[in-house]
């Protein structure tokens, strides 16, 4: 039981990584239509800046829980800009193309972000310099270290603040309307290219968060981390209902604990057939399970096409 | 929503410079330098670049001190030279890089770094009769495919394999083993011949897991071997997974000792492993460094070099160098078949061992050194010799 406890835990933490990231899918999603595909290299963009700070200020003599806040605001600063970049370059000039065109630009996007982190950063595994202890809390006959309860504690307080944000702020009404008729909204004196750049600036924070929780969990970052974390999250959203930001958070929090109890148990269960080595595969069987038998998620309504 | 998921299938179009080789030095002039050009493979980037540019170090430092001795074959001065390659530790890159080392007509070739690069290039060197030594492959079917060209410098994993797995036995005192390998030519195979021998000396495998040389999450698979109780954790694999394997060993609680084969035997598991480094165990073929006759010259004239510490092959690579180096000298030529002719007659005292070759292109008696993780260093254990239980004799 104990184990079965454990591996949840894993996949929780996995979980609320995958949730940060797919709610910067489901939110550019919800209020544009479209799949930002260069997201998970913001993350990777956010992991690798963080890094980059932390080693800079700890070698300052910076306390580590300043470190830590300072590394996050510099990485979220850099992946918001990135973002709004992104989305006046590649996305705004295709607003009213067809649907295939800005998902081009989108993975054009991710491969460019790719190549400039091998030129900044190299291609080598990078060494996350450890801010916090590393010991775990038996909790419940189930070990968490510090970085996981943040992990956990982060992920889950920031959807609070957004679903906040989005349901019961003036802001998060123009956002609603915005998504519901541009058009409308725009009549109504709402200015579409904000909120539209609003969703890239909170999706990027996030994404900052996330690729810095992620480095500091492993201990490791490097160039290509972005591309399977990005897809994953990508699933997660989907999983839950696309445009739909609580679905963002079921959707991702389910996703881990399926790839941690697959990669856990699938060895025993069929007797060594398949082995642990297939734990990136679980989430892509997830996705074809989900479009195939409920395209619209868990958690997602039918939204009708937009004339 | 609508989109069709082929478009998320896309490919990076590595676009390969060939090289144009002007400098193929006219060998059948009879004045000038004689060149002899020495190709060298590794993963230059990636996460085993730390490992690729130690390797290209240590044979650089081969060649230079090579040209420093100023040899001359019939009165022609002999200049060495170093060509590197990055095969990024990925078996079809590495054939690439064969097929460039065989088009730019190299003399010898040091390399590969990984046994999953090292196999199927060694056929190409072979077809083309250039002689290959690697310093760090250490996959018994790399010797084993009986091709005259083939020569290692560093034991193999049988015979790594089965020091490992009597040492967790007899001197870990594991009763249950969990195995748990990259699914690499390396890392598989290091763990299936540890295996066997753990399981001869009376060990049980309780859990048997997998991985990929790109992961960092081993959460999952470490929960599920923590729920089988065993004595020691094995894994076949590189640093860039022990490091993190370790830390989420500690995190989780696992009381296991964690055993590692030469993957993960260097500097960047300790930097990347840090507390957790403390009390695993871990293989390398040959004596400590400190131990090796010009063990601790080697690492001053090394650091003064290349302002590095020495990963853990950089002397193997300097000593393969040397050992083609040497059998250049006793043909006077630099022809890729006169070394060949001379390379199974080795015996040379190198930085790391005695070097001879068996038949098959494998070190002859070989040893193996244990090592602890103890205040953020590998401390050496003991070397047990491989000469004990000889490899069965393999006729070409």
């Amino acid at each position: 039981m104990d184990i079965f406890l454990q591996q949840v835990a894993n996949g929780l933490t996995l979980g609320s990584i995958y949730a940060l990231v797919a709610l910067g899918y489901t939110l550019v999603y919800g209020i544009l239509g479209l799949i930002n595909f260069a997201h998970g290299e913001v993350v990777m963009v956010g992991a690798l800046a963080s890094l980059a700070a932390t080693k800079f200020l700890l070698a300052a003599g910076l306390p580590p829980p300043v470190v830590f806040v300072l590394a996050f605001l510099f990485a979220a600063v850099v992946c918001m800009t990135l973002g709004v970049v992104i989305e006046r370059i590649a996305y705004r000039p295709l607003r009213n193309a067809p649907r295939l065109a800005p998902l081009i630009t989108a993975i054009g996007v991710s491969i460019i972000l790719q190549q400039l982190a091998m030129m900044i950063w190299g291609r080598s595994y990078h060494a996350m310099p450890q801010l916090l202890p590393e010991t775990a809390y038996v909790l419940g006959g189930v070990q968490i270290t510090a970085i996981q309860l943040i992990i956990v504690g982060v992920a889950a307080l920031t959807m609070a603040a957004l679903l906040v944000l989005v349901n019961r702020t003036r802001l998060g009404r123009a956002m609603r309307a915005t998504a519901e008729n541009p058009g409308i909204a725009a009549l109504m004196g709402v200015d579409a290219n904000r909120i539209i750049a609003l969703a890239f600036l909170i999706g990027s924070a996030l994404a900052a968060l996330a690729g810095m929780l992620v480095a500091s969990n492993y201990g490791i970052a490097h160039y290509n981390m972005g591309f399977m974390l990005g897809l994953k999250a990508f699933t997660a959203a989907v999983l839950g209902g696309i445009g739909n930001l609580a679905g963002a958070v079921v959707g991702g929090l389910l996703l881990g604990v399926i790839e941690a109890l697959g990669a856990g148990y699938i060895g025993d269960l069929t007797g060594g057939v398949l082995g642990s080595q297939y734990q990136d595969v679980f989430a892509f069987f997830v996705l074809i399970g989900v479009l195939v038998l409920r395209p619209a998620g868990l958690l997602g309504e039918q939204v009708a096409e937009r004339a | 929503m609508n989109f069709s998921f082929t478009s998320l299938s896309f490919a990076l179009a590595a676009v390969l410079g060939l090289v144009a080789c002007s400098k193929n030095a006219p060998s059948d002039a009879t004045t000038g330098p004689i060149v002899i050009r020495f190709g060298h493979a590794a993963p230059l980037t990636g996460p085993q670049a730390h490992l690729g540019k130690d390797n290209e170090n240590g044979a650089r430092l081969a060649v230079e001190d090579a040209n420093a001795a100023g040899l001359k074959f019939g009165g022609r001065q002999v200049k060495f030279e170093l060509l590197s390659e990055d095969d990024q530790s990925d078996p079809r890159q590495g054939n690439l890089v064969a097929q460039k080392f065989v088009d730019a007509k190299v003399n010898a070739v040091i390399g590969h770094l990984n046994s999953g690069t090292t196999i199927p290039a060694s056929r190409l060197y072979a077809a083309a009769g250039i002689p290959q030594v690697s310093p760090s492959a250490t996959n018994p079917a790399y010797t084993e495919q009986g091709f005259k060209t083939a020569f290692r410098v560093m034991a193999n994993d049988e015979q790594q394999g089965k020091v490992l797995g009597k040492y967790a036995v007899n001197n870990l005192q594991a009763k249950t083993i969990a195995v748990i390998d990259d699914k690499t030519a390396y890392g598989e195979g290091l763990a299936t011949e540890f295996k066997k021998a753990a399981v001869a000396a009376g060990a049980t495998v309780v859990a048997e897991e997998h991985t990929d040389d790109k992961s960092v999450d081993f959460k999952s698979i470490l929960t599920t071997i923590k729920g089988k109780r065993p004595d020691l954790i094995f894994f076949g694999g590189m640093d860039p997974q022990a490091a993190p394997m370790a830390r989420q060993i500690k995190q989780l609680g696992v009381t296991a000792k964690f055993l590692l084969g030469d993957g993960g035997c260097n500097v960047d598991f300790i930097k990347n492993a840090a507390d957790a480094s403390e009390g695993c165990y871990c293989s390398l073929p040959g004596m400590p460094l400190a131990k090796m006759a010009g063990g601790a010259q080697f690492a001053q004239r090394y650091k003064a070099r290349f302002n590095a510490d020495i990963q853990s092959y950089a002397p193997y690579a300097y000593d393969a160098v040397m050992v083609l180096v040497e059998a250049a000298k006793h043909a006077q030529s630099g022809e890729p078949d006169k070394i060949l002719a001379e390379l199974p007659k080795t015996d040379y005292t190198g930085v790391t061992a005695r070097v001879m070759f068996d038949p098959k292109g494998d070190l002859k008696d070989g040893v193996i050194s244990l090592y602890v993780g103890k205040n953020g260093a590998w401390e050496p254990l003991e070397t047990i010799s491989t000469a004990v239980s000889p490899a069965p004799t393999f006729t070409k």
